[in-house]
């Protein structure tokens, strides 16, 4: 990390000592409450677990400003929602408080009910790791992974693998635009569709592996293998209470499923 | 003494980057892809590399650059040295500050972890472990050497073809080579992003006193900023002089290169019948 005296040379928009509560936090503490969130929200049995952390996630995006953006956060969770609610309410195991008969399929209401919690379960954690992606710069929190000793490959694997989804996207649209211009049919039916998918694994999955050669060669000529530390341009804020309030968060995820689990507390 | 301290001391600086005999084969090939290879590049001159497709000219931008045989395998034959040291006895982060290495995908060089164009830059000297004070001077000197200082703020995700390569191109510069080596670098580029690239290559040379290799199937852009060319045939030199003989020779076409509009034009005016004058090619510019 560079003394403060060399951090006033770096320009304003470099140095982005970030504003309000929940964006000020260090990165770390961001990425243990993502942590936490999906702990309790998983592990915590019945409402209370994903309630809760659907509500601390809600009001800390609020505070943060993000709660808008993270609408496309949501909705992606539908596919995934929509099949735990149809499987659960039709085909829970065991169950005979039918809710009405439809032909072959009989909803049930002990269905219907863990549906909805599992619902809330995979809402709360979606909503939490997108609190998180929404609020901290990727470069902040590889620079503060390496600060702490994650080593330097360890730490840009991550974020490169998080900056290689939107690229990896991007060139399977281009892939579906080839195929859709040499007259391949990939809309319309599900099976028409996975028919369209056959062809697309083979260009993206190869340009992938040669953009990994390319770009490691890219950073071998960018010193990136240079012994010894990094420089790290700009010091996050940190403090006691956020290193003592990661522990605890830790700690008292942990003691709330053990607590859960073995009954000890009835929650609803 | 260290490998790296005994390359700085060997090193000469300004004696130029040279190849002599360089052959190169690819892991597994059968055939090699470079052939008894001789090229002199001095400090602020531009050389410059054409040749059709597949005729050895990436691979020797690699070979230049020591990562081949450094980092992906291979044989190499004969002696690669930059300022009197071989790029054998270098490792390639001592290599990256003497040699840059710029290729034809920006995309593929930025880092992608970083949130402005002036953090992208200064993602090498960070590398190399530099104070704070030096990288961000650093920064700012390779940001005034590409022409980009209003990129600074910019997130390097959101930038043109052009302006993408030319923050590549400051961040190769932001590690001090006294050499760059340029591997198509407005091959994605339109009019206007070539244009400007080929703009900062000729204030680079010419402001930095970097020496540079620049592959370029875009004759016209070799013909604006190069002092000597070098025309590659399925591995060996085919052809090579000072850029504005080379670029009229007569066999350039055979050999897969197009000659730049210039030679093009004074040609159909010369088989027109219409006298060719010095007059009429300054109007022509």
């Amino acid at each position: 990390m560079i003394p403060a005296d060399e951090e006033a040379l770096l320009p304003a928009y470099v140095r982005r000592i970030p504003a309000g509560g929940y964006r000020s936090l260090n990165p770390l503490t961001k990425l243990t409450l993502a942590a936490v969130s999906a702990i309790v929200a998983f592990g915590v049995r019945g409402w209370t677990g994903p309630a809760v952390v659907l509500a601390v996630v809600l009001s800390s995006a609020l505070v943060a400003g993000v709660l808008r953006r993270m609408a496309p956060f949501a909705l992606a969770t539908l596919p995934l929602v929509a099949s735990i609610l149809l499987v659960n309410t039709f085909l829970y195991p065991n169950a005979h408080d039918v809710i009405a008969n439809l032909g072959p399929l009989s909803p049930t209401w002990t269905g219907a009910t863990a549906a909805l919690q599992a619902t809330l379960r995979v809402v709360a954690f979606g909503l939490s790791a997108a609190l998180f992606a929404l609020t901290t710069p990727i470069d902040d929190l590889l620079g503060e992974l390496e600060r702490r000793g994650v080593g330097r490959r360890g730490s840009f694997i991550v974020g490169s693998a998080l900056g290689a989804i939107p690229r990896t996207v991007e060139r399977a649209r281009e892939v579906v635009d080839a195929q859709r211009s040499r007259g391949m049919d990939t809309e319309g039916r599900l099976w028409r569709r996975f028919r369209g998918l056959v062809p697309l694994i083979g260009p993206v999955l190869f340009g992938a592996l040669a953009e990994v050669e390319e770009r490691t060669m890219a950073l071998e000529a960018r010193a990136f293998t240079a012994p010894g530390r990094r420089t790290i341009l700009r010091a996050l804020p940190d403090s006691g209470w956020q290193r003592a309030a990661r522990w605890l968060l830790l700690v008292g995820s942990i003691a709330a499923v053990v607590v859960s689990l073995a009954g000890v507390v009835k929650l609803p | 003494m260290s490998g790296e301290t005994a390359a700085r001391v060997a090193a000469v600086p300004g004696a130029g980057l040279v190849l002599a005999g360089v052959g190169y084969r690819y892991a597994g090939a059968s055939a090699a892809a470079l052939v008894s290879i001789d090229l002199r590049l001095e400090p602020g001159r531009v050389v410059g590399l054409a040749g059709a497709n597949e005729s050895g000219k990436s691979t020797l931008c690699l070979v230049v650059a020591g990562l081949a045989p450094g980092v992906i395998g291979g044989r190499l034959d004969g002696s690669v040295r930059v300022d009197g040291v071989e790029t054998k006895a270098m490792r390639p982060h001592e290599l990256a500050q003497r040699c840059g290495l710029l290729f034809q995908n920006a995309a593929t060089q930025l880092s992608g972890t970083t949130s402005t164009v002036f953090e992208e830059i200064a993602f090498g000297p960070c590398n190399l472990g530099l104070p704070g004070a030096e990288v961000v001077s650093r920064v700012w000197w390779a940001l005034r050497a590409a022409g980009i200082e209003p990129l600074a703020p910019r997130d390097p995700a959101r930038l043109s073809g052009g302006q993408a390569q030319l923050v590549a191109l400051a961040s190769v510069l932001a590690l001090r080579p006294g050499y760059l080596v340029l591997d198509e670098p407005t091959s994605e580029l339109d009019p206007a992003g070539t244009r400007l690239v080929a703009d900062a290559l000729a204030r680079i040379a010419r402001e930095t006193g970097a020496g540079i290799l620049v592959v370029e199937h875009k004759t016209d852009v070799l013909a604006q900023i190069a002092d000597e060319v070098v025309v590659l045939e399925r591995g060996a030199v085919a052809l090579s002089g000072p850029a504005a003989a080379t670029l009229a020779d007569p066999r350039l076409l055979a050999l897969g290169v197009e000659p730049p509009a210039a030679v093009r034009l004074e040609r159909a005016v010369r088989a027109s019948g219409i006298e060719w004058s010095q007059a009429l090619a300054e109007a022509i510019g």
